[in-house]
């Protein structure tokens, strides 16, 4: 009998094949639905959509990356990697995690393509350089990341960005922007695409993502910037434990002061938590252990759009990005120079007027009339 | 420019870059003028002392004599409210001072946040009272020119962004916080060519109106 594709088994069937229990699959689905802020009353409904929901062959593309987007991924805990690849998805091509090599993982993921069109997820890690760069600057297999991400997702049910480099371009897209890198959504326009971002995203983001997809047949609600409302719907500094002290006015001034020892609010070493939109004050890292504002440092703003270019780490928020003192007063002193000599030419104007004045007498006058 | 944030960085760059060239730059400009236009050179002989008077009455003329306060108790009131409001929040508001020190290397403390959110709150009050005041009264509505109307809008503009950020009223923030410093870049380039001016040169006509009083030996 002919091997079944793995994505023609139910997740309910995959499920007891592995042997996972009914109570361990419910377990899953209540922490699936208060990560994605649903009401309780959901988890059913989602472990119904589940069980009859066919686990989707997905496709990542790593282009212009780090893969700090994978390290964080394989430290998901709710559901953990292991879950998602074996239980969730199909991930049918991840250069880092997949065994295969060379041609064969190629080949695995035209496979992929060819088996479902218009129902496989294309998941994309890292920038791109743009139709107009060299396409030289990144290639996988000999295809430059532009034409390997067009041909991939042209027939995709949906593409998910995931991290600030593939949402926004990141650092590859920091200025001066060597390669020309762009940002998924700047070349996929005839898809729907989710934006994860972060820097990296925090991994239950991630998974939650493709949960979300998976339960619902359709992606989240999203904000402005394409990204998932349940985990970018709020900022920072909005769940910030430490907005307390913001509100009274107690600041850190320096990272070892007494007040970072008392934990008050990091905005003066340059916090950008009020700007910045993410979950990692309510869903926090590593197991739910921390996140970096817990751990005394100030929030770099990761998951909005060029936040490499956005002034040093630790400058306030308040404070321009490029102008100096010494550019004011260069400005200044311009400044100064012109109305001086302004103020000069309309003095020696008058005064050449007064030497060349020539009297009228009234019968002169007089005679104009 | 496809989102907030590439707006408030916008705002934060560039723009802040051009705003605050204008402003040095113009006010230089009008001050340089002032100062080497100078006055027409007195010859007669001094009665007295210039400097003394002319020190005196830059803060003299600050508080208004009893029977401006008779003729005119709203406009010495409410100006002194929203002009003291806007000092406090301009001056003793942390972000403000982190952007004045990122400029000129001075700081001072801060005022907490709660009473910087109270004193902008009555500050707001106090402005629109003025407008109103300003459409009603039968004189100043005949002398109110547009200049006049601009540069209410633009200071309004600026405390009532500041305030929204503040309470972050708008969504998302960097939206609101962008359009506050706008307005304030709007406003720091209109200051040097309309009577916002006078932040820098009250003090300076006092000063000369006193030293000229001084000068005659009247009183200052």
């Amino acid at each position: 009998m002919a091997a079944r594709n793995p994505t023609d088994k139910t997740l309910g069937e995959s499920l007891r094949e592995r042997g996972v229990s009914r109570r361990g699959f419910l377990k899953f689905c209540a922490a699936t639905a208060s990560m994605m802020a649903l009401p309780p009353s959901m988890a059913p409904a989602i472990a119904a959509a589940l069980e009859k929901a066919k686990r989707p062959s997905v496709i990542w593309l790593s282009f212009q990356e780090c893969t700090g987007c994978t390290e964080s991924l394989t430290r998901s805990h709710a559901p953990t990697l292991e879950d998602l690849i074996l239980d969730v998805i199909s991930l049918d091509y991840h250069h880092t995690l997949q065994a295969a090599a060379g041609d064969a993982a190629e080949h695995a993921r035209e496979q992929a393509m060819a088996a479902n069109p218009g129902e496989y997820l294309v998941i994309v890690d890292g920038s791109i350089p743009g139709p107009d760069s060299n396409p030289g600057y990144s290639t996988v297999a000999g295809h430059s990341n532009y034409a390997m991400l067009m041909e991939t997702v042209e027939n995709a049910a949906a593409v998910i960005a995931v991290g600030t480099c593939a949402t926004f371009g990141g650092l590859p897209g920091a200025n001066p922007n060597p390669t020309g890198a762009m940002s998924v959504m700047d070349l996929v326009k005839d898809k729907p695409v989710i934006n994860v971002s972060g820097c990296p995203p925090i991994p239950m983001v991630i998974t939650g993502v493709i949960a979300h997809y998976l339960t619902f047949g359709r992606l989240p609600e999203l904000d402005a910037y394409n990204r998932p409302m349940a985990f970018f719907g709020q900022s920072i500094h909005d769940r910030c434990y430490r907005r307390p002290f913001y509100d009274k006015g107690l600041f850190a001034k320096t990272f070892d002061d007494e007040g970072a020892r008392l934990g008050w609010c990091l905005y003066e070493l340059g916090c950008k938590g009020p700007t910045t939109y993410n979950a990692c004050a309510t869903m926090r890292w590593n197991d739910g252990t921390s996140w970096p504002v817990e751990a005394g440092h100030p929030c770099l703003g990761c998951s909005e759009p060029r936040f490499w270019d956005a002034g040093g780490f630790y400058n306030t928020v308040s404070v321009p990005t490029s102008a100096s003192g010494v550019d004011v007063l260069a400005a200044g002193a311009a400044g100064a120079v012109v109305g001086g000599a302004v103020a000069a030419l309309a003095k020696k104007q008058t005064k050449t007027a007064v030497a060349h004045r020539q009297p009228v007498t009234v019968e002169e006058l007089e005679a104009k009339l | 420019m496809s989102g907030s944030m590439e707006f408030l960085l916008w705002t934060k760059g560039p723009m802040f870059n051009i705003a605050i060239a204008i402003f040095a730059i113009g006010l230089l400009v009008r001050i340089a003028e002032i100062f080497v236009l100078g006055r027409k050179k007195n010859f007669a002989e001094a009665r007295a002392g210039e400097w003394g008077p002319g020190f005196r009455t830059m803060l003299t003329r600050t508080v208004a004599d009893p029977g401006t306060f008779q003729r005119a108790p709203f406009n010495v009131v409410v100006g002194w409210v929203w002009h003291i409001g806007f000092l406090i929040a301009l001056l003793l508001f942390l972000p403000h001072i982190a952007l004045i020190e990122s400029l000129t290397g001075l700081s001072w403390p801060a005022l907490p946040n709660p009473v910087i959110s109270l004193v902008t709150s009555v500050t707001l009050v106090a402005l629109i009272a003025t407008l109103v005041h300003r459409m009603t009264h039968p004189v100043k509505k005949r002398i109110s020119t547009v200049e006049d109307y601009v540069v209410w809008a633009v200071v309004f503009a600026v405390v009532l962004t500041g305030w929204l950020a503040y309470y972050r009223l708008v969504n998302p923030y960097p939206l609101v916080l962008g359009m506050h410093i706008l307005s304030a870049e709007i406003m720091l380039i209109l200051l040097p060519f309309t009577k916002l001016t006078h932040i820098f040169t009250t003090f300076i006509a006092r000063w000369y109106n006193g030293a000229a009083f001084g000068r005659k030996g009247v009183q200052s």
